[in-house]
């Protein structure tokens, strides 16, 4: 159940660097996005950042980390940290069972992995069916949303990893990531 | 910029890094062969190294445009020449002088390197010293002078003529089982010149009456060289008396250049059939490169990809010792071999990481010239163990600690000569600096025979800043220790020499950051030691794993000074600050880890678990309360920091047998914010007042 990227394609990263989804000058050529779910709604990720996606195996705790870090794991030698994904997006706390999913993705200089509640789909997106958030009146510091796609009666929120895990509470955290990038 | 230039700036700047890299090599090795000169060791060789070596220097900043570089070193070179020549003698001067220019080349380089600027005549008076040495004016009027052993070096006087030698070399049997090489003797011939072979099958017999081991085969030899017959007959001093051996000048070779050489055999023997490559013009060996230069971010990823196979296995072996032992037999012993010959592959690749400390002690010399000079003292160092070898990070790291050390020795160590003459010793001070192999640990030895560390004034001073209780009576090696302690400036104390007043905290700060410990002995009026103690490597460290409820920890071995289990009635409350344990006389803060990590479910009561007391740099001791100790380990420390952030307390992570991540705990950083510090209060009065630094190194 491995997809393992070779290298990431220029296209992509420059992607990152438009900021946004939008800001891609490369209109021809479309974007592919694995989904995933948090309880009933549907996520998406830039498919060239993730790395592999592997079955839920218990975590060793760093002490004192904020709720949504669920401790690190030996990936092939390499120690990686685990974000619980639904306690980032502050909708609750994941209870891991065998059944959840652990997506490892690679941003910037980091490898890290999130931990959602089922991977479900790979979608193939225009960028121009990607349609930026409606406002919805409610001020967000957070900057983790690329954008909403509808597919058929689905919308999929396409999650932005340099922005995800910018928070006041760990400063250093990804700060440089697109500087790195 | 074109792309065409930006490439060729790219590797322009490639090629620069490389020349500087050299560079250093090249200065190494000349220092270490000047030393050896000062030393009168030298031989023939070392001039012509320490020639090459500057030459080498000067060829690549002639190519690079280093001017200056270029100048300098032309001079020098051009004194070395006359040196090996043989027409300017080798005296104390002249190496005082080489040794000068060394360090100002090293200047220059530097110079060139980081493109600062040096004073504009920076170099001029040494330039001129240089010229005047050339010129005979520097060496003092007959003053007999160390002549460098007559050889191969001494040319003739008709410079540039060329002799032919006709030698005819019979090796007997003997020279085989005397472990002499043909190919030597004949190597060493094509050092002094082309040489033309031809074999020799007079003496071999008939195929029924050959002996196997018995040698048969000899060698015709034509050498053209411009050496001494002295020089030649010298080339087969090892075989002399085991080969059938004539040499005859027969005459003087036209000079032309570029002899060929062909080897007229078909002989199977490999002596005769060997190729000989051209060598080059200055009579460089032509042995083969014995080593080859490679990135260490290549070696890291080996030493780490080991480190992989280490923990791989340790999981395999789990898993094989809990199967039934007739499920698969064969696979425990498989799995015993795999385990043995990883240590073996994990200690090669270690190896090739490690360097000898010579990249670091070559630099002291040149300090302690320095400051000598400085502080107008007579002072020698006596460099042993250079070749030791050590992990590449830790030598980077040990250049501060040493130099402090080195800089306290001259400086507050050795007496000035007038003083040592009135206390009988010689005027020369010396200072030993030794590094060599103990128990899995590299020791680095730095003695001097200075004042030594008059006891009475520190322990006056430590009472004086509260370090020590008034009443406290410590031992002689105690009082040592006390230096060591923060907020004691050794310069007002250890000597009357005003001075930097450097912070031994400090160098104890780095050896611990290194998970190393430093230890002093001193006799007042005969000197100090200090001793440092290293891991060979940072990548593994031994350490203690222990359990915190549900959750394990490694705590480095290095740390620990000893773990109990304590009685209720050695615990007490100190209000507001947390609990301290009694340790014989010695109040000892107690340090909760799982209240600290917040973990759940563990032991709560220290007095039901296992307190580990620990020792950091600087503040003295904490308890750790932990669960349990499950066993010690070497492991692999892995960083956190790569995909994650620091941890408060947390040095590393490692992974053990069973795949799962472990915390390394980092006890300075632990107790950065442990709340009970070392307590203020006076200290229990008694004959223990615990500076245990010497014990790990006995």
């Amino acid at each position: 159940m491995a997809l393992q990227q070779a290298s990431m394609p220029a296209g992509s990263a420059s992607v990152r660097n438009g900021g946004g989804i939008e800001g891609s000058a490369r209109v021809a050529e479309k974007l592919q996005f694995i989904t995933f779910t948090l309880d009933a709604e549907e996520y998406g990720v830039d498919i060239m950042m993730v790395r592999e996606i592997k079955g839920w195996a218990s975590t060793t705790r760093i002490p004192n980390a904020p709720p949504h870090v669920r401790g690190v794991i030996n990936l092939r030698g390499v120690i990686i940290p685990i974000f619980d994904l639904k306690a980032r997006f502050g909708i609750g706390l994941t209870d891991p069972t065998k059944v959840n999913v652990v997506i490892i993705v690679h941003t910037g200089a980091r490898t890290v992995g999130l931990l959602v509640d089922t991977v479900s789909d790979i979608i193939s997106v225009e960028p121009g069916a990607i349609r930026p958030v409606p406002e919805m009146g409610t001020q967000s510091e957070d900057n983790f949303i690329d954008g909403l796609v509808a597919l058929d009666d689905r919308m999929v929120t396409l999650v932005s990893l340099s922005g995800l895990f910018r928070d006041k509470a760990e400063p250093s955290l990804y700060a440089d990531n697109r500087l790195s990038q | 910029m074109s792309d065409d230039q930006n490439d060729a700036g790219a590797s322009l700047a490639r090629f620069e890094k490389t020349y500087f890299e050299e560079c250093a090599e090249l200065l190494d090795a000349a220092y270490g062969n000047l030393a050896e000169l000062a030393e009168e060791k030298a031989c023939d060789e070392t001039m012509h190294a320490i020639f090459r070596a500057v030459h080498s220097i000067k060829g690549g900043a002639g190519a690079f445009g280093f001017n200056r570089l270029v100048a300098f070193a032309h001079e020098l070179e051009t004194l070395l020449d006359t040196l090996r020549e043989g027409s300017l003698a080798v005296t104390p001067d002249v190496v005082a002088l080489l040794l000068r220019a060394a360090d100002a080349l090293a200047d220059l380089i530097d110079e060139a390197r980081s493109a600062k600027e040096l004073v504009p005549d920076f170099e001029a008076g040494l330039m001129q010293a240089l010229r005047d040495m050339i010129r005979g004016d520097g060496v003092p009027g007959g003053k007999p002078g160390l002549k460098i052993r007559a050889g191969a070096a001494v040319r003739d006087t008709s410079e540039g003529a060329v002799q032919l030698y006709r030698i005819n070399f019979m090796p007997k049997l003997e020279l085989f089982q005397r472990a002499n090489e043909p190919l030597l003797v004949i190597r060493g011939l094509r050092r002094l010149g082309a040489v033309r072979i031809e074999t020799e099958f007079s003496r071999l017999p008939n195929l029924a009456a050959m002996e196997v081991e018995d040698c048969y085969l000899g060698w015709r030899l034509v050498l053209s060289t411009a050496a001494s017959q002295a020089a030649v007959e010298e080339v087969f001093d090892f075989v002399v008396d085991d080969c059938d051996l004539s040499i005859e000048l027969v005459g003087v070779a036209t000079p032309v250049a570029a002899v060929s050489i062909d080897v007229v055999s078909t002989d199977p023997t490999p002596a005769a059939s060997v190729a000989l490559a051209p060598e080059s013009a200055r009579g460089e060996t032509a042995l083969p490169p014995q080593s080859i230069r490679v990135d260490v971010d290549k070696v890291d990823r080996v030493v780490n990809l080991v480190g992989e196979l280490v923990i791989n296995q340790a999981m395999l072996r789990e898993l094989g010792i809990n199967l039934p032992p007739d499920f698969c037999p064969g696979l425990i012993n498989g799995l015993e071999t795999l385990s043995q010959n990883l240590r073996e592959l994990q200690e090669s690749v270690m190896a090739i990481r490690a360097q000898p400390v010579k990249s670091v002690f070559s630099r002291m010399p040149r300090l302690v010239r320095e400051l000598a000079v400085r502080l107008g003292k007579e002072v020698r160092l006596v460099v042993s163990g250079e070749s030791t070898e050590i992990d590449k990070t830790v030598i980077e790291q040990l250049a501060d600690p040493l130099t402090h050390l080195l800089r306290n020795a001259v400086d507050h160590g050795i007496e000035s000569s007038d003083e040592r003459e009135a206390l009988g010793k010689p005027r020369l001070g010396t200072i030993h600096l030794r590094a060599g192999h103990r128990s899995g640990r590299i020791v680095i030895e730095i003695s001097d025979d200075g004042r030594g560390i008059d006891r009475e004034k520190v322990l006056a001073k430590a009472r004086e800043r509260g370090l020590v209780a008034q009443d406290a009576s410590l031992r002689d090696d105690e009082i040592d220790n006390l230096i060591f302690l923060p907020g004691f400036s050794t310069a007002a104390i250890v000597s009357s020499v005003s001075g930097r007043g450097v912070g031994m905290d400090v160098v104890k700060r780095n050896i611990h950051a290194l998970g190393g410990r430093i230890a002093v002995e001193s006799n007042f009026g005969a000197g100090s030691r200090f001793l440092l103690s290293l891991p060979l490597t940072l990548a593994v460290l031994d350490g203690m794993v222990v359990a915190v409820g549900r959750e394990t920890y490694i705590i480095p071995l290095t740390n620990i000074m000893e773990s109990l289990r304590p009685t209720a009635a050695n615990i007490h409350a100190v209000v507001g600050r947390g609990d301290v344990l009694t340790l014989r006389g010695v109040y000892v803060p107690l340090f909760y880890l799982h209240r600290h990590f917040m973990v759940a479910d563990a032991v709560a009561d220290a007095c039901r678990g296992t307190v580990v007391i620990v020792e950091g740099e600087g503040e003295g001791q904490v308890g750790l309360v932990v669960d349990e100790l499950l066993g010690q380990q070497q492991v692999v420390v892995k960083s956190l920091e790569t995909n994650y952030d620091a941890v408060d307390g947390i040095g590393g992570a490692t992974i053990l047998g069973n795949g799962m991540v472990a915390l390394i705990l980092d006890v300075e950083r632990l107790r950065g914010d442990a709340g009970p510090r070392a307590p203020k209060v006076p200290q229990p009065a008694g004959p223990s007042h615990t500076t245990s630094h010497l014990r790990s190194l006995n």
